[in-house]
């Protein structure tokens, strides 16, 4: 049962664990030693997988954690201890990327996420844009709230192995694909200099 | 409550952040990161959809998005290595032997 306490309980949770992606993922994209900025993008991964767990889906929180988490930052944290040479590939990195430099790009992302929040905002006409009215608009100003509809593993596993069987197939042979690819990819050649 | 136009916001300010991170850095490894970030800020909007209408189906376009993160990645540093192989270096602008 739901006492009257837990109610905003989530919402600041939720809240505290957006700042925090939010900020992580900022600092991911702006550090210069590759092993910090993806300690910055595993908190970013967990803050996700608890705005995941405040949703309900507790299944894709678990699998936030053990496959990116878990697998894709090993992976990218073994390339950079391949690769990385101490404070003489920070000082390359810090004449690579100079924060001064990227106001631009930073105004450009400004311009497409105040646009995209446009699109959703109600002062954008649906009807206007030539779209059929049958189609419920989205609003970033919605203030309806999402209840908790807890979605297990039960519920997914028998949606995935039902209609989505193929899925299934395309999934396993996307990861066949990639194997072979990454395989091929990771063979010593003979030195071509380009 | 959540309420959905905080998620909206927050799904789309991910996303910018990640847009900013490829259209800043130069740096290979530092791309793919963006990247990252880009695949899950579409990840949080199809679970939120799966909790908004309360059905399994967007927990389903989760799990594809994983799986396709996992190949991207797997692929993506293959070509890292290749490249720092190559050429000793991660910054894109080095690769301009194809240039006409």
């Amino acid at each position: 049962m739901m006492t009257i306490m837990a109610i905003p309980t989530t919402q600041i949770l939720f809240y505290i664990a957006a700042s925090v992606a939010l900020l992580s993922a900022l600092l991911t994209v702006t550090r210069y030693n590759a092993v910090h900025a993806l300690l910055y993008l595993v908190i970013t991964m967990l803050a996700i997988s608890l705005i995941f767990f405040l949703l309900g889906a507790s299944f894709a929180a678990a699998l936030q954690i053990i496959v990116y988490a878990g697998a894709i930052i090993v992976l990218f944290i073994f390339v950079t201890m391949m690769l990385h040479q101490g404070d003489v590939t920070i000082k390359q990195e810090s004449q690579l990327f100079r924060p001064g430099r990227s106001i631009g790009a930073g105004i450009l992302s400004l311009i497409l996420f105040f646009e995209t929040m446009f699109l959703l905002s109600p002062l954008y006409d649906l009807s206007q844009a030539g779209v059929s009215t049958a189609v419920s608009q989205v609003s970033v100003i919605s203030t309806k709230t999402i209840g908790v509809n807890v979605i297990g593993a039960k519920e997914i596993g028998l949606t995935l192995f039902g209609p989505y069987l193929l899925l299934v197939e395309i999934a396993a042979l996307l990861l066949l694909t990639a194997l072979i690819g990454a395989f091929h990819l990771g063979r010593r050649h003979q030195e071509v200099t380009i | 409550m959540i309420t959905e136009g905080s998620l909206f916001f927050f799904s789309i300010a991910l996303f910018c952040i990640g847009v900013f991170g490829v259209l800043v850095r130069r740096n290979l490894l530092f791309i793919l990161i963006s990247i990252e970030i880009m695949l899950n800020a579409v990840a949080v909007l199809f679970v939120a959809a799966s909790s908004i209408h309360n059905n399994s189906d967007g927990q389903i376009m989760y799990l594809l998005i994983l799986t396709l993160a996992a190949s991207e990645v797997a692929v993506g540093l293959g070509l890292v290595i290749q490249m720092y192989r190559r050429s000793k270096t991660l910054d894109v602008d080095q690769l301009s032997s194809m240039k006409g």
